[in-house]
């Protein structure tokens, strides 16, 4: 960061719960229903209707909070937000204030091989509004993301970079996504972003004022908008200007944040504990339940791969990215006890496959012990690797298993040295020139020889007997 | 069969049994409903499908089916109760023509037991008064006296019963608005336990005070009706599984070491009615008469319960009335055209249109109580106090059964008479709003009338959900009143 300035900066992000139904009502959460089409007279706020607590968002909620280190209350309130806006229908939001669920924990990540801790205020359960679209001159409603259950997760002033904040919010995202409580879909809103941010001079002990830029759906516009904003708030600054609190959003086509309202418009949102609904509470029973459900983190499962299966950083950071990478990849290295091999296999074959067919790894046409069994028949000399890349495209289209496609296809690797040499006997012969000039000197012609007795083989022969039987015979004479 | 005096247990059996049918009962109080309400104004809309629903009660019985305890009998619903395809308005413009596509808990549970529902009654706009003046429909008048106020804001539901428009209504009441009526119109009144009945599709008020109840002519009715009203509903968490007891049917007026409660506070101000005052003691002396015992009780935060009421039912209207924008349903103010309109100046006037004058001023009043620096003050030291308030009545339901007191300190008062002093207007719920602050049981029994001809009640408190012991108190009271059955003359 330039001029001895630095930012900090802290996130809010929104991130959707992966539920069935909305968190007051049984309406559908699927995102692409028609509009309106998934309401009923809760979720639009009719006389009289009263909201009913889904109890799979509570669940969500403490098992994301348990992920994230934080204290579970045993006691958490719903309390009312009040403010009046044409997509919100009862004229508050439903949310939690002063007794969130989740209080106090932390995150850790990685970046560029630096591990960060950012704290964890607090994360609290609400209801999204739903979704204005302005016309000219007139606005249409649509009410089918009114109620869908949020969980926004508030992290401390701890973040120092853009990269940073983008950093953490993935690994955020990872997280949510470990636990199956979140789809970390950015494009469908399923995780959005607020960001606050402040620049003070280094050493400066005080925070600045803060700007939040409100609603970032992606992870560069994270980035993106922090960069033009530390900038922006440096150079008002050295301006002698003051920064002004305000909202802003970011334009992601003029490369912008502009402001939306500035403080002077805040409202007061009078919250106060919302008498419909009851404190939730969490007893110890169930909470230790939820612990025992809290899968191994990418965090201490990338610990985990690089310490006890001596996989690199890179590569198990990589295959800890998708909790179900992880798990294709544990399940394939048990079967051949392969773990480098097995990581190099599903970073380049198999995710290249399921790139192409835009398939996830749970939709692989290669199951993960077809995978280790290719593997295994490698390391035993069984195959060579060049023909398993063959056998592996076969895999890809039969869904065969390695065992079988080798047989039908005959593809056994030759390993028996008399075998070979009667190959190469044959090579040699019918190449009595080239022969001749490799004698002479010509040692670059090796290859040519190597290359002639594996097509003979049709690329079944061992490759180091072919290497070790050529040099013998091309060295000590016919 | 004498449909103005029968029970509602009389009415359905003689349906059930075919000695009289469901239509021709129907027929009977839409009639005379229709007649009386030009007079009274009880009713602000009349259902057209009534006679329909009974035919179809009829058809049941015809095919051998039970259409259940109510088979047959009318029912007036206070127009706070979301009634499926019947407009429900809540006597407010800004619902004025709101039809909602669902029925109240409270209703389909009546239509489940054979209920037929014969229109919506009257009432003060969103439940905000105590005399039924603040309907956007126009006052309600009470039978006994024409020009005085039914009380409110269940107004219509209490002059419908008093004139036997029909055998039994719904009310609703947050701090008073089925006692204080039924206690002005002669008529039986209950409000159970807070949790008892599910406020599902009940237009909300202040939604931890706001509770239903019925108004019939009498406890056994009250009692019947409340049973039917009352249970378990996933849609409103705040509805209590308690099991509910069939109180009609252990109903008993024996008073043999019945420990009835005074409370001090409530007698020693001096602010009582002489008619009032005596009424009480006559109540008292006859109950000790029956074997009860006469125990004074005190609860000292009573004092501060009409203050309270105001801070924590107006701070929750406040957001309760939110909703009532004019972009989803609901009265829009007529703009010519909703370009370059500020969003501000849509609610403004919507809402400045929709809502009456009681009603902005507790909206007012609330959002003022909950804004920021002012909430710590007003809405969480009131709900502090409320708790308090809450454990004071829980220990003196220690000592005694019910708790018996005057349900208002006069009799009901004229038209007009206290509509443009509000704070005089509030002080009639100083009986009335403990209970709802503190989620008891009360209800409100004819006992006798005033020099001038207008009735007077008794008020009956409980512990929470011991309703039994304030039913059995109040048959009790009802046998020596001479008052059951009693039909005011318009």
């Amino acid at each position: 960061m330039s001029r001895n300035f630095e930012a900090v900066i802290g996130l809010e992000v929104h991130a959707q719960l992966k539920t069935k139904s909305k968190i007051f009502c049984a309406d559908s959460t699927q995102f692409d229903a028609g509009d309106n089409e998934n309401t009923s007279p809760v979720s639009v706020g009719m006389p009289g209707t009263l909201p009913a607590l889904n109890e799979r968002v509570v669940e969500q909620a403490i098992k994301a909070g348990l992920a994230l280190n934080c204290h579970i209350r045993p006691v958490s309130i719903f309390a009312r937000k009040n403010y009046f806006y044409p997509d919100l229908p009862k004229g508050y939001q439903i949310s939690q204030y002063d007794k969130p669920i989740c209080e106090n924990g932390s995150v850790e990540f990685k970046l560029q091989g630096k591990a960060h801790q950012i704290r964890i205020e607090r994360a609290h359960l609400e209801e999204d509004a739903g979704k204005s679209t302005h016309f000219g001159d007139y606005t249409l409603l649509n009410y089918n993301r009114a109620g869908i259950p949020l969980l926004e997760i508030v992290s401390g002033p701890d973040l120092r970079s853009p990269a940073e904040a983008a950093e953490y919010a993935k690994a955020l995202r990872q997280i949510l996504r470990y636990l199956d409580v979140c789809d970390g879909n950015l494009e469908e809103g399923s995780l959005r972003c607020d960001c606050n941010i402040s620049v003070r001079l280094r050493g400066e002990t005080k925070l600045g004022t803060k700007v939040e830029i409100k609603n970032i759906n992606s992870f560069r516009f994270i980035e993106k908008s922090l960069e033009y904003e530390i900038e922006r708030q440096i150079e008002a600054v050295e301006r002698g200007e003051k920064i002004i609190q305000e909202t802003r959003l970011w334009d992601p086509d003029k490369n912008k944040t502009f402001s939306m309202r500035t403080k002077e418009d805040a409202q007061d949102y009078r919250y106060f504990p919302d008498p419909d609904l009851l404190p939730v509470i969490v007893t110890k029973e169930a909470l230790e339940k939820f612990k025992k459900e809290i899968p191994e983190l990418p965090l201490a499962r990338s610990r985990r791969f690089t310490e006890e299966l001596g996989l690199s950083e890179n590569d198990a950071d990589a295959i800890v990215s998708e909790r179900e990478i992880a798990d294709y990849f544990e399940s394939a290295s048990r079967m051949c006890g392969n773990f480098k091999a097995t990581a190099n296999w599903i970073m380049t074959e198999v995710l290249r496959e399921l790139n192409e067919s835009k398939l996830s790894i749970i939709q692989s046409r290669i199951t993960a012990e077809n995978l280790g069994a290719l593997i295994k028949l490698i390391d035993a000399g069984t195959i060579s690797g060049k023909i398993a890349k063959t056998i592996f495209s076969e895999m890809w289209t039969s869904e065969d298993s390695p065992e079988k496609i080798i047989k039908t296809k005959g593809l056994v690797q030759i390993s028996d040295s008399s075998a070979i040499e009667k190959l190469i006997d044959e090579v040699l012969a019918a190449n009595t020139s080239q022969v001749a000039e490799f004698r002479s000197g010509k040692t670059k012609l090796f290859g040519f020889f190597v290359g002639a007795a594996m097509k003979a083989s049709k690329g079944q022969a061992n490759p180091d007997l072919v290497n070790e039987i050529l040099q013998k015979k091309l060295k000590g004479g016919l | 069969m004498d449909l103005i005096k029968a029970s509602l247990a009389e009415i359905s059996q003689a349906v059930r049994t075919k000695k009289i049918s469901a239509l021709e009962v129907t027929k009977f109080f839409l009639e005379r409903s229709k007649k009386l309400n030009p007079t009274l104004n009880a009713f602000i809309c009349f259902d057209e499908t009534a006679e329909l629903q009974a035919t179809a009660i009829d058809q049941k019985i015809y095919q051998g089916e039970n259409p259940g305890p109510l088979a047959g009998v009318p029912w007036g619903i206070k127009d706070m109760f979301c009634t499926k395809g019947l407009k429900t308005t809540a006597a407010s413009k800004i619902l004025e023509n709101f039809i909602p596509p669902y029925d109240a808990t409270v209703v389909s549970q009546l239509k489940k037991n054979g209920a037929v529902i014969l229109g919506k009654l009257n009432q003060d706009e969103f439940a905000m008064g105590s005399s039924n003046e603040n309907s956007y429909f126009g006052a309600v008048k009470n039978p006994w006296n024409l020009n005085c106020v039914p009380g409110g804001s269940s107004g219509g539901s209490a002059a419908a019963l008093a004139t036997r428009m029909v055998p039994a209504s719904t009310g609703t009441d947050t701090g008073g608005s089925i006692r204080q009526p039924a206690n002005f119109c002669g008529v039986v009144g209950i409000k159970p336990t807070y949790g008892r009945i599910s406020r599902y599709g009940i237009i909300a008020y202040a939604s931890s005070l706001d509770q239903a109840g019925p108004l019939t002519n009498s406890v056994t009715d009250a009692a019947l009706a409340l049973e039917l009203m009352c249970g378990k509903d996933m849609k409103d968490a705040t509805c209590s599984s308690q099991p509910v007891p069939e109180w009609s049917k252990n109903l008993n007026s024996s008073m043999k070491s019945v420990r009835v409660g005074v409370l001090k506070e409530y007698m020693q101000d001096g602010g009582l009615h002489a008619d009032v005052q005596k009424t009480v003691e006559k109540s008292l002396s006859e109950l000790k008469a029956l074997g009860a015992e006469i125990i004074e009780v005190s609860v000292p935060l009573t004092k501060y319960a009409v203050p309270m009421y105001y801070l924590i039912a107006a701070s929750e209207a406040s957001s309760n009335l939110s909703r009532y924008d004019g972009v989803r349903y609901g009265h829009r103010s007529n703009f010519q055209s909703l370009a370059n309109l500020e969003l501000g100046e849509f609610y403004s006037k919507t809402r400045g249109e929709g809502f009456g004058e009681e009603v902005k001023r507790r909206i007012m009043l609330g959002t003022y109580c909950l804004s920021s620096g002012y909430y710590e003050a007003y809405y969480n030291k009131a709900g502090q106090v409320r708790r308090l308030l809450r454990d004071q009545f829980i220990a003196a339901f220690n000592q005694c059964d019910v708790i018996l007191s005057p349900v208002t300190a006069a009799p009901a008062f004229q038209l007009q008479e206290r509509i443009s002093d509000p704070l005089q207007m509030y002080l009639n719920d100083i009986f009335t709003v403990s209970t709802n602050l503190a989620g008891l049981p009360g209800m409100s029994v004819p006992f006798g009338f005033s020099e001038k001809k207008l009735p007077i009640g008794i008020q009956l408190m409980a512990a929470h959900f011991q309703e039994q012991k304030m039913l059995n108190v109040g048959l009790a009271l009802e046998s020596i009143s001479g008052m059951k059955g009693l039909v005011a003359n318009v």
